[in-house]
């Protein structure tokens, strides 16, 4: 089995410019967060972001990495709507595809089966058809019926945050649902997989059952082990989404000196200096 | 046990959508749907399925505000993926928020304004389309007001009955139930139209029409029922000891 362990900036180094990426997870759950934090890091721009959208969309939208955003909805669960998402929408310049939640799974199915298109019931009658005008109807080749035909998603790179992996990218989540990691990663051409813990693939069954083992290391082409990788989204059971410090981003992000420095104070260094960050954060939190 | 709050009131009505529904899916968008939902579970729609809220289906009302792990009985694992399954079997049935709702029932959660500029961007479509197209959709508005009941919604989530019979091959699933406010019960017509169904006591029918953005009749409307002895005492002393209800609703 080949050894994908790869460190975080070297793993990202597989994104440019230009390029279609898909983000794991949902919402505010299970977020690549570190490896989008490392992206933030880089020169790349003019991105075609693919995602369920939580602070991760916020994030790069924010920092101008995003020429097109695709997705069913941006949210921070706990805290409906991202107010990085919405101030760049309510500002105009981004482009975006917004689908039924239905439709965008759909689009990652047909490109995982190497289709142009799946087709879909949802969306017809409502006005995601008229907001993207490029959208095709097909008909049935077996009666008179006539369904929305949802083009492929390909992806040129998926990041995904799992619980566990092995080295060779064995990935595997150990919280209530997998959501769509697995799809984003038969959908893309290279998947970036960081994991809490890289541990022996002979102990990948250790602890839970083999309905846990998600992710092939087929489709998988770097390793980067980043414990609190996911902060501040959910990574359950290791740990839950961080509220007070979700609050916090959410907040600072509707005042531009406030989000200022919050820029400042977590996202000026490297991912060891924004975890150390995130501690004296709370250590305050708790001394107030 | 008498004196039922408008919340309770609303509680009741949201688990009556349920009356007919035999074994689907019931998924719930906000507090009082989701005390409905388990009400009607423990009262008049025993087979309805619930879930935690998460990934998991419930085989009785999990604790308000907290997922199966928190105590309950699992039958089923749903996670999202199997979510979009289910629906498009028909097997589910969803009562969802709108910010903005027409007189035909479309409905609008994506955003205010233009599609290119949005004054305000909302949640995004969500699976509005996909709902309204596979299965039954109710809608929970906490505060009716001419804000929310408009004469056009700005970006059309979920289908309304006009559009489903422009499509009425595609869309033969599509099926509108009520909307449940603070202030009445509303429904469809045979037109498609919404019309008032009741109106909660109390609550002055001019209201109901002066809060509506279309004209409306509210005028000879009956009085929303109230619910039983046994359903308040399910609601306070079950479902929600801790009054989550009112939040939603105050007293």
């Amino acid at each position: 089995m080949p050894d994908k362990i790869t460190p975080l900036s070297e793993a990202v180094s597989l994104i440019e410019s230009g390029m279609t990426i898909g983000i794991g997870g949902w919402g505010s759950r299970r977020k690549p967060m570190a490896l989008v934090r490392e992206l933030l890091r880089t020169d790349v721009t003019d991105l075609t972001v693919v995602a369920f959208g939580g602070p991760d969309v916020g994030l790069l939208v924010d920092a101008g990495k995003v020429r097109r955003l695709v997705y069913g909805f941006v949210s921070l669960d706990s805290i409906p709507l991202d107010p990085l998402f919405t101030q760049a929408r309510e500002r105009g310049g981004l482009d975006v595809t917004e689908y039924d939640e239905g439709m965008f799974v759909a689009g990652l199915k047909a490109a995982a089966a190497r289709l142009d298109f799946m087709p879909i019931r949802a969306g017809i009658g409502s006005d995601v058809l008229p907001a993207n005008p490029d959208l095709r109807m097909v008909s049935s080749p077996y009666s008179d019926e006539q369904y929305v035909a949802v083009p492929a998603l390909q992806l040129d790179v998926a990041l995904i945050h799992m619980n566990r992996s092995d080295a060779g990218g064995n990935g595997q989540f150990l919280g209530p649902d997998p959501y769509f990691d697995d799809l984003f990663a038969m959908a893309a051409t290279r998947t970036i997989m960081s994991t809490e813990k890289i541990i022996p693939t002979a102990s990948l069954l250790d602890d839970a059952s083999f309905h846990t083992l998600l992710v092939s290391r087929m489709y998988v082409d770097a390793v980067v082990e980043t414990p609190r990788g996911a902060h501040f989204t959910t990574c359950a059971p290791d740990y839950e989404r961080d509220e007070a410090f979700q609050r916090h981003y959410a907040a600072a992000a509707k005042d531009p000196a406030a989000w200022q420095a919050f820029r400042e104070e977590f996202l000026s260094g490297d991912e060891s200096s924004y975890q150390e960050a995130v501690t004296r954060f709370h250590a305050q939190e708790g001394a107030r | 046990m008498s004196n039922a709050t408008i919340a309770e009131i609303c509680v009741a009505a949201c688990a009556d959508t349920y009356l007919e529904s035999g074994e689907i899916l019931a998924h719930a968008v906000g507090t009082i749907p989701t005390i409905g939902a388990r009400l009607a579970k423990l009262t008049s729609s025993p087979d309805i399925v619930l879930t935690d809220g998460e990934a998991f289906l419930m085989a009785e009302p999990p604790p308000l505000g907290r997922s199966a792990s928190a105590g309950g009985v699992v039958e089923g694992w749903a996670p999202f993926g199997r979510i979009f399954e289910i629906l498009a079997t028909g097997r589910r049935q969803s009562m969802m928020g709108a910010s903005q709702i027409d007189r035909f029932g479309n409905q609008n959660i994506s955003l205010i304004g233009d599609w290119s500029a949005p004054r305000r961007q909302l949640i995004g479509v969500r699976g509005a389309p996909g709902n309204t197209a596979n299965h039954r959709v109710d809608y929970w508005v906490p505060r009716h007001s001419a804000r929310v009941f408009v004469d056009k919604v700005d970006m059309v989530s979920g289908v309304g009955n006009d559009r489903a019979r422009e499509h009425a091959r595609e869309l033969r699933f599509h099926q509108l139930g009520v909307v449940v406010t603070d202030l009445a019960v509303l429904d469809f017509d045979s037109d498609g139209a919404m019309r008032v169904r009741s109106v909660h006591p109390g609550v002055d029918p001019a209201t109901v029409e002066e809060q509506t953005g279309f004209p409306i009749d509210a005028s000879a409307a009956p009085a929303t029922r109230i619910p039983s002895g046994e359903e308040l005492r399910i609601i306070r002393e079950v479902l929600d000891p801790r009054g989550a209800r009112t939040r939603e609703i105050p007293d």
